[in-house]
């Protein structure tokens, strides 16, 4: 088995299954309860909160803990517009955003804000000039994602971030759950950025944790209210095993990134070469993109059928995202890219790991080289 | 020193049948459950599985049940999107005086928001009646919450009863009960009690933290609050947190092998606690009335003892119980369920003790319980 599907979910890594089963026998209280075993808890999670600031040079106090990316980004969009509403109802983003971000705007437009989308280049990149137009006196809110999840394009946050330096006052949030593990990332390289939202499960962590970094000195109205965790910000019951195996994901992903780029850019370069040779294959993504991403398709060949056929090699990859896999839908990123619909049906993504051997990656290539093959006769 | 728990209805210890079960998920179900390759195939008929079970439990349909991250979303997407989807058909709302946080927050945003909020007082046993919440409807009511059990004093509300009232009169009035403490202990049917929306979560249960579930009629509209994916039939985006819900699964699965048999049980320790207490001469009330109770729940009222400084002492003994609930995260602030009991300034609300049984309580327990209060009490 091969799996190439780590932009959609990764595999827990067995530490990390062991931390959870650990804390889940051993620490059963509740952090906010006042007695001993709440307080064994509670000293626990601000351990992991700690692990998590040092390791990305955040301060503990600036994270918040969330049930992963698509809360992360709802929050953080909408308890912007609400916390800002005396200041502006106008607000910027990408054309190419997860639909977490994507339907969270949607959902303000209803409610009378206004979004700009900025358009991007064929290489999926947004344009730094006409975000700058885009920007008004009642803006309130920029938010552009780190690493695009189906084409693997990465954003120019410095640029951005060097244009809203003159704007003090605006948030700056950028989806940053296709960069931890993946992609040497950290937000002190992009000073002016805001709030950024991360999820465990894309770097071997558990589902239904992640946490969301905000500024010192910034405000996001809350979007769970109640008992009042998180210092007020996002209230419900700490998810502790959840807390402490996501601290160990991301020590032990962050490890493991150490020399790894150098390897996964190889192995980018190695199934580029190969696509880019390939007649009958559009590539989509830009070899300048994240080189954990690949995106493709077998010309006039479904990707759903592109992606069976490689299954029953033993090997997974998926049709874009998962999120919008289910949905006839083109991907809205290759949509927004001005890929014609008829080869944006042939799309299908790779989405490596560091766990992915060369010898895997080999395989791959044989096996797309008899695929493209095969439906070369079909066509 | 023994350790004791008595602090079940703040979290419950994960059973250790819940950490296999999710231990092992974490490695056999790798695909993101919105995959299309067999990987995600195989997680998605996992998924349905625990859908299917979780939903009969309730006798509600599978597709009546949306996996959220808890009660507190449960309680909150309720709310929210029911006040803000249907505000056009009226903008008040009826609730108890005695709800949880994480109903009470959201009400207190949408009163801001300008709704109007009822908020009905208890009885002594800690009880509204149906009379009381019919007489508190006006033509602008969309929607009556009110809690199945509290969490404090275990009191149970006539939820069949003011289902069918609404149901016979008031059929476009939209009927929420947080039921976050009363499922598993009492046997619900969101038919029978024509509830229209009702809250769980699982680590109330011996399941993990991080996961919950709120049922949603089939026939009324509730649009989603956390957007972005397809996911949970377009109701909730977000990776399905599949190792979580198959806890969940569990945990449901272990409530249902002794349900009676623990509420008797749990019911007699409490007049062995009580009978304890008073054999000693300790000047003890229950805060509303043993009968009609959650059978978990026990709420106490020691006349003349300050009961901060009694559970940090119990705490050095090893028992672990609470003031009130746990998740007015940490602050001792005075409990508003006591209060709207005994009034604002009523001795009990500082000397309460709430003491919530589960599945490894015993009865040496409680009698350990009871010498240790009387020896502190007496000293
Ligand atoms: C870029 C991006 N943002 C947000 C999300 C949503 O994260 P989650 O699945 O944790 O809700 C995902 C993954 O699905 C993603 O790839
Ligand atoms: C009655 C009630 N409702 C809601 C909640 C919130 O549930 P959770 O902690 O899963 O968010 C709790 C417990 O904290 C509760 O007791």
């Amino acid at each position: 088995m091969i799996y190439l599907d780590n932009s959609a979910t990764t595999k827990m890594y067995p530490e990390v299954v062991e931390t959870f089963a650990t804390v889940a026998n051993n620490f059963s209280g509740n952090p906010s309860s006042l007695h001993r075993l709440g307080e064994e808890a509670s000293i626990l999670m601000e351990r992991s909160r700690i692990q998590i600031a040092d390791l990305l040079g955040m301060s503990a106090s600036e994270i918040v803990f969330t049930s992963g990316g698509t809360e992360g980004d709802n929050w953080v969009i909408k308890g912007t517009a609400i916390e800002k509403m005396p200041y502006g109802k106008h607000i910027i983003t990408s054309t190419i955003e997860h639909p977490a971000v994507y339907q969270s705007m949607k959902q303000l437009e209803t409610l009378g804000w206004e979004v700009s989308y900025v358009p991007v280049d064929e290489n999926g990149i947004i344009s730094v000039k006409l975000l700058e137009e885009a920007l008004r006196e009642d803006t309130v809110l920029v938010s552009v994602m780190a690493v695009n999840n189906e084409v693997g394009s990465i954003q120019p946050l410095k640029e951005i971030g060097k244009i809203l330096e003159n704007y003090p006052s605006i948030h700056f949030h950028v989806d940053a759950v296709q960069t931890l593990g993946k992609i040497p990332f950290n937000l002190n390289d992009y000073p002016r950025v805001d709030m950024a939202v991360f999820s465990a499960h894309k770097f071997h962590g558990p589902k239904g944790i992640g946490f969301v970094y905000i500024k010192k000195g910034r405000v996001l109205a809350p979007l769970l209210t109640g008992g009042g965790q998180e210092n007020n910000l996002r209230s419900g019951t700490e998810n502790l095993p959840a807390i402490v195996a996501m601290a160990k994901a991301l020590r032990m992903s962050l490890d493991k990134l150490t020399d790894a780029p150098i390897q996964l850019e190889k192995q980018h370069k190695i199934i580029m070469g190969f696509l880019d040779n390939q007649s009958t294959v559009d590539v989509f993504s830009s070899s300048k993109g994240a080189p954990h991403i690949i995106c493709f398709g077998i010309s006039g060949i479904k990707g759903e059928v592109v992606v069976h056929a490689l299954e029953k090699k033993g090997i997974y990859i998926s049709t874009t995202s998962a999120c919008s896999s289910k949905k006839q839908l083109n991907s809205s990123t290759l949509y927004a890219m001005n890929i014609p619909k008829r080869k944006a049906e042939s799309a299908v993504r790779i989405s490596m790991d560091v766990e992915n051997t060369s010898a895997e990656i080999d395989q791959l290539v044989d096996s797309l080289q008899e695929t493209i093959v095969k439906f070369k006769d079909i066509r | 020193m023994e350790k004791i728990y008595l602090d079940y209805a703040s979290t419950s210890p994960m059973h250790p049948e819940v950490i296999q079960n999710m231990t092992e998920a974490f490695s056999e179900y790798v695909g993101n459950a919105s995959s299309i390759h067999q990987f995600g195939q195989k997680s998605r008929g996992r998924l349905d599985r625990a859908r299917r079970a979780i939903s009969k439990s309730i006798n509600a349909k599978p597709v009546e049940v949306v996996f959220t991250s808890g009660g507190t979303e449960s309680d909150n997407m309720a709310i929210f999107q029911c006040a803000r989807a249907h505000q056009n058909k009226g903008k008040h709302i009826i609730t108890t005086a005695i709800e949880h946080p994480a109903v009470l927050r959201p009400l207190e945003k949408l009163e801001s928001e300008g709704f109007k909020v009822t908020y009905l007082p208890v009885d002594s046993k800690g009880e509204v009646t149906t009379q009381q919440v019919e007489a508190a409807i006006t033509s602008e009511t969309i929607l009556v919450t009110i809690m199945y059990g509290n969490n404090e004093i275990g009191s149970i509300m006539p939820i069949q009863s003011i289902g069918r009232m609404l149901n016979e009169n008031y059929s476009h009035i939209i009927f929420h009960t947080d039921a976050v403490q009363a499922y598993g202990i009492e046997s619900i049917d969101v038919k029978e009690c024509h509830l229209d929306m009702l809250s769980v979560s699982a680590h109330k249960i011996n399941g993990p933290k991080g996961v919950g579930c709120l049922y949603i009629n089939e026939n009324i509209h509730l649009p989603a609050m956390l957007v972005g994916g397809n996911q949970e039939m377009k109701k909730r985006a977000g990776t399905e947190n599949l190792p979580a819900i198959i806890g969940f699964d569990k945990a449901v699965e272990i409530t249902q092998r002794d349900q009676s048999d623990r509420k008797k049980r749990y019911t007699a320790w409490k007049i062995v606690l009580l009978e304890e207490l008073k054999k000693a001469n300790i000047d003890v009330r229950v805060n509303g009335t043993l009968d009609n109770k959650l059978a978990h729940i026990l709420s106490i009222h020691l006349v003349g003892t300050a009961a901060e400084k009694l559970i940090i002492q119990l705490d050095l003994n090893g028992i672990a119980v609470s003031v009130g609930s746990a998740c007015t995260a940490g602050s001792p602030e005075p409990s508003h369920v006591l209060q709207a009991l005994h009034g604002q300034n009523g001795t009990a609300v500082h000397e309460s003790l709430r003491i919530s049984m589960g599945l490894n309580t015993k009865e040496s327990d409680i009698l350990y319980l009871a010498k240790k209060i009387i020896q502190l009490t007496k000293k």
